[in-house]
């Protein structure tokens, strides 16, 4: 009987690719909102003839934008630079850490309470110290970023490595599996949601970061990047110019975002429940 | 022939629990042998200890046909734990195939092997599949063909369909008996249930708890293979009554 059966009858099919039924309004919904709110600002900057240097419409934003494009998109480079480096450093960094502190319980014990202080030092507070010490701006700003992305990659990934299933554990030192074997087949696998968790929220941190230090560094920094043009258009009361460089690191900062959830969707999905649809 | 032999094992857990107090069990060759008594009676340690996990707090666990080293490293022991236990990350080939991976086995080496397991339990076409497309009887049969992937000679089942409802649970005792009759292991199989067991097994031990210890020994001497007559039959309603009875002067005393 067994072996002749091809489907045994306690089966489920597998989830199909549900459609959710409020797909297209899930889309539609925010962006007419959005153009409504944009519609009733342009209408109430001309109506009461607001000043510009108080407060652009939308559509001077969006010329201003397209006239200074080459500039701030220099700028924009130049933050995206920073976000991005020190992103990466964080998630390397972190989880290499992490790692280190799942194989030897003294290093945890000896770092892990630098790593908080560091976390809990507000980054505005170190960062013109930061400035002061190290000459390169570049690499000050890079390092202020890292700080504040650097602890929730380190503390998510130390808690999904330490949440493996004590069964699976049991498992795998049945089969005899070795220290080796037990870290890089199943905590590290294990440790996926937690360290992807961190890294989103390590994403949008790295962008504040960068931009805080920006401000810090102000004028002294060579390098000019959306924070600085904001606070240089601030002076100048170029205040459409500013506005643009704010809606350029909004846009950046969801961008971040859409990136790390996607990429953790692509990883997770065959399997968290996170990136899985619920379907009863 | 004995395949494991416990001679006077003891467990206690560093909080002063005494799990088992002393017990001596001799599990031959080719026998179908449950584990059955209430709650906190120590089958399970009895079970982890044979299979390696925890140590020992007195006694010891000889392993007559085999080299101290092969059974110290596991080798020749399926464990089926209550839950699946499975990884939620991977395929239930990768499932099946880990404790191949975790002998170096080369993956080409191990695909047949691992097809071969799948067939076994009637799972072939779910090589692809995640555990969480499958329902509880599927992985309860994924971790089994996991169990059996490596061709143990000893199969040390913790109740493992103690979660499932029981017309899976029955499909899957019929299926269990028959692997048993095709390839001749040894089980040593948990439960509470004393139906299960009768059904199961040609030898019942059952236990008592405060400390955990052996208080019978039943022999099933009912033919195989048995089926749905069986477990309706007259024969199997007397067994069941006595390990029952046996059972419930283990609790009393």
């Amino acid at each position: 009987m067994i072996g002749t059966t091809r489907a045994p009858p306690e089966i489920e099919a597998a989830p199909a690719a549900a459609t959710l039924g409020a797909g297209p309004l899930q889309i539609v919904m925010p962006i007419a909102i959005g153009l409504v709110i944009l519609g009733v600002w342009e209408a109430a900057v001309r109506l009461y003839d607001v000043p510009v240097y108080i407060l652009p419409g939308p559509l001077l934003i969006l010329t201003t934008l397209v006239t200074d494009w080459s500039s701030l998109f220099q700028a924009l480079l130049i933050t995206l630079q920073v976000t991005v480096s020190a992103f990466l450093m964080a998630a390397l960094g972190g989880g290499v850490l992490a790692i280190v502190f799942s194989r030897s319980r003294w290093i945890e014990l000896s770092l892990y309470p630098y790593a908080v202080i560091l976390q809990v030092t507000p980054i505005v507070a170190i960062a013109p110290l930061i400035i002061i010490w190290v000459k390169d701006t570049y690499v000050a700003l890079l390092i202020c970023a890292w700080i504040v992305a650097f602890f929730p990659v380190l503390s998510n990934a130390t808690l999904g490595l330490s949440s493996t299933d004590h069964n699976l554990l049991n498992l795998f030192q049945l089969y005899g599996a070795s220290r080796r074997q037990v870290l890089w087949y199943l905590r590290v696998p294990s440790a996926m949601p937690y360290f992807l968790g961190g890294l989103r929220i390590a994403g949008g941190l790295a962008l504040i970061g960068a931009v805080v230090a920006e401000f810090v560094a102000g004028t002294g920094g060579t390098n000019t990047g959306l924070a600085y043009r904001i606070l240089e258009s601030g002076y100048r009361l170029q205040i459409p110019r500013m506005f643009a460089a704010l809606l350029l690191i909004s846009l950046t900062g969801i961008l971040i975002f859409a990136a790390l959830s996607l990429l953790s969707h692509l990883v997770l999905r065959n399997w968290h429940e996170s990136a899985v649809r619920r379907e009863n | 022939m004995s395949v494991v032999r416990l001679s006077h094992v003891g467990k206690t857990y560093s909080n002063g629990t005494v799990a088992l107090g002393g017990v001596s069990l001799d599990v031959r060759a080719g026998e179908f042998l449950s584990l059955v008594g209430p709650s906190g009676c120590g089958k399970s340690t009895v079970l982890r200890l044979i299979a390696g996990l925890g140590e020992l707090s007195s006694g010891h666990i000889d392993w007559p046909g085999a080299t101290g080293l092969d059974a110290a490293a596991g080798h020749g022991i399926g464990f089926v734990f209550q839950e699946p236990t499975l990884m939620p990350w991977a395929s239930v080939f990768a499932n099946v195939m880990l404790p191949l991976r975790l002998k170096g086995v080369a993956r080409d080496q191990a695909a047949p092997r691992v097809a071969a397991a799948l067939a076994q339990v009637g799972l072939d076409g779910f090589a692809g599949a995640y555990p969480r497309q499958l329902s509880g009887g599927m992985k309860m049969r994924v971790s089994i063909a996991r169990a059996l992937v490596t061709e143990p000679r000893l199969l040390l089942m913790d109740e493992p369909f103690a979660a499932l409802d029981e017309i899976t649970r029955f499909k899957l005792n019929n299926d269990l008996l028959e692997l048993w009759r095709e390839h001749r292991w040894t089980v040593v199989f948990v439960t509470h249930s004393v139906y299960e067991s009768v059904y199961l097994s040609n030898r019942i031990v059952v236990m008592a708890a405060h400390p955990g210890r052996v208080v019978a020994d039943l022999a099933i001497d009912a033919p195989y293979p048995r089926d749905e007559a069986f477990r309706t039959s007259t024969a199997y309603n007397g067994f069941c009554r006595t390990v029952s009875a046996t059972l419930q002067q283990a609790m009393a005393a």
